[in-house]
């Protein structure tokens, strides 16, 4: 298959003594979507975190089991966890934009990988900003500071800044969770735009959410893969008594 | 019946917030009180020089010369003035960079270590009196500076690194704040897009907290504008300007300081001195409000 995917085996994280993810394996395609579900607390926010070394930032937190791009594994000690981070990117459920201007905000992660000229960084800016589809409501004001902008265009700048050094996955923990219907649409709107580039994993509470923009899910339930399908099978057909539960709002 | 019940009820509420009440404001009003009277004392002593001495505002502020005994006794505090910015500003220059990187060891690089030593070892430096700065200042700052540099070893320059000590917690403190209130969001974003630890302390974290870092530095000053005893001791306190960092100096405080027990109250030469004391406090006024101008800022 064309692009990147990613895949994981046997995936542990602990906090301390404490298991969050327990010896999770999941394969994730290029160019697809994928949605983690599962109750707060079951491990999919970690095990995200986990994808692109975000957890190596906590201290006595410890990920055990493998992390595989293509014939490499990402959770060793040897990997340059700075350049996997330009590979693998990451929205947050709060916008977490710079208090810097639309365009710094944007320019910030090429600048530092060794973009110089100003032309190029203008290309990527607007590159970014308009496959964010924040392009023609940002155009004339890229040099105002991005804490002006609304919430859902905060998100999508997030969104921008992230495509903006050319990953190959996007991870979203909750990426609309914040924000209000109409900005969450646009978000959405945004995800099945980008999934024509780019491996999409994303955390989501929502449960209507997962089922319109992803292609396949997986179920997490206390640190555990429950079911892994088709968004299609896991909603309309689950094999576990667990996930039907869940998704029908039984409990969690 | 139950109306009545209630207002019964309520009464000894009402009382209790009444007292509350006025307790609080009681307190306040003498806090207030105290401090205009300080302000309207300073400045009725050290405005008479002007208004009942007739000395002229702009000879005091621009004169060269402090001779308060002397024929024509003549009153030019600009030496005082200069050795009272030039050495709290130095100060600051020496102390900021050193806060900051003491500040960003304690919360970016090693927190656990930061926390558990280094926080307490700088509160403790804030707690040393002043006269034993002053003191070290005289026995361990003023031989060395004698011995490497042409002078007598007092001067700015020693006043300076004394007052740059002196000012270090409150910079670091302040400093340490900042950085610990950043949201956590920023720096992990900042990490998402491949940046190193340095690159998101430099172009994110700094910049997020500079009004912050800033209002610590003015703050700085400001303790170290005001500060009078370890600066009088080792800055020589001789008053005119000085062509070099390592040469006798004065300044506002120390001026003060030296010469008030030795003249009469309501004379010239005493309400020069409060000319003195009141630009003292005006200038922590404008402090005061360079940090309420900054901490605004500060809010995004």
């Amino acid at each position: 298959m064309q692009g990147i995917g990613l895949s994981a085996k046997d995936l542990s994280v602990s906090y301390g003594d404490r298991p969050a993810v327990k010896k999770v394996s999941l394969d994730f395609a290029p160019k697809q979507v994928t949605a983690l579900i599962g109750p707060s607390g079951c491990g999919k926010s970690t095990f995200l975190r986990s994808l692109n070394r975000m957890n190596d930032l906590i201290p006595n937190c410890t990920v055990t089991g493998e992390i595989w791009i293509r014939d490499q594994n990402i959770n060793s000690p040897a990997t340059d966890v700075v350049s996997l981070r330009q590979k693998i990117g990451m929205v947050w459920q709060r916008p977490n934009p710079f208090h810097k201007s639309i365009y710094e905000n944007i320019a910030f992660g090429p600048r530092y990988h060794g973009v110089k000229k100003k032309k190029e960084l203008d290309e990527i800016v607007e590159e970014s900003l308009t496959k964010a589809a924040l392009w023609e409501e940002t155009k004339d004001r890229l040099h105002n500071s991005a804490l002006a902008l609304s919430g859902g265009q905060q998100q999508r700048l997030c969104i921008a800044r992230s495509i903006a050094v050319k990953p190959d996955i996007i991870l979203m923990d909750e990426p609309a969770s914040a924000l209000d219907p109409v900005s969450t649409a646009k978000i959405e709107e945004l995800i099945s735009e980008l999934k024509r580039e780019y491996c999409i994993i994303i955390v989501t509470h929502n449960m209507h959410q997962a089922a319109r923009v992803s292609e396949k899910t997986a179920f997490f339930l206390m640190g555990e893969v429950m079911e892994y399908d088709s968004t299609n099978n896991i909603f309309t057909n689950p094999q576990r008594a667990e996930t039907s539960d869940y998704i029908t709002g039984r409990f969690g | 019946m139950s109306q009545s019940l209630d207002r019964q009820k309520a009464k000894p509420h009402l009382a209790e917030e009444w007292v509350g009440k006025i307790y609080t404001f009681l307190c306040i009003l003498f806090l207030i009180t105290t401090i205009f009277s300080i302000v309207y004392f300073v400045a009725s002593k050290g405005l008479s020089t002007f208004i009942v001495n007739h000395v002229n505002v702009i000879d005091l502020l621009t004169g060269l010369k402090w001779l308060p005994d002397g024929e024509p006794a003549l009153f030019g505090a600009l030496p005082f003035i200069f050795g009272s910015f030039s050495t709290s500003i130095l100060a600051a220059c020496l102390a900021a960079p050193l806060g900051f990187c003491a500040a960003v060891f304690m919360v970016e690089i090693s927190p656990k270590f930061g926390r558990k030593y280094l926080q307490p070892v700088i509160e403790l430096l804030a707690g040393i009196p002043s006269v034993v700065y002053g003191f070290v200042g005289l026995s361990v700052i003023v031989p060395f500076f004698r011995d490497v540099f042409p002078g007598q070893g007092i001067g700015i320059a020693a006043g300076a690194l004394v007052l740059s000590i002196m000012i270090l917690p409150t910079i670091t403190t302040i400093a340490t704040d900042a950085l610990a209130a950043l949201p956590k969001g920023l720096k992990e974003g900042s990490y998402a897009l491949g940046s190193t630890r340095w690159q998101t302390i430099y172009r994110i974290v700094l910049p997020t907290t500079l009004p912050a870092l800033m209002t610590g530095i003015v703050l700085g000053i400001a303790r170290a504008f005001g500060e009078a005893l370890a600066v009088q001791m080792v800055i020589g306190n001789a008053p005119h300007i000085p062509r070099s960092l390592f040469e006798s100096a004065s300044t506002l405080t120390s001026a003060i300081t030296l010469s008030m027990g030795n003249t009469a109250m309501g004379s010239l030469a005493n309400n020069a001195l409060w000319s003195l004391a009141l630009i003292l406090m005006l200038m922590t006024f404008v402090f005061v409000f360079i940090v309420r101008f900054l901490e605004g800022r500060s809010k995004l």
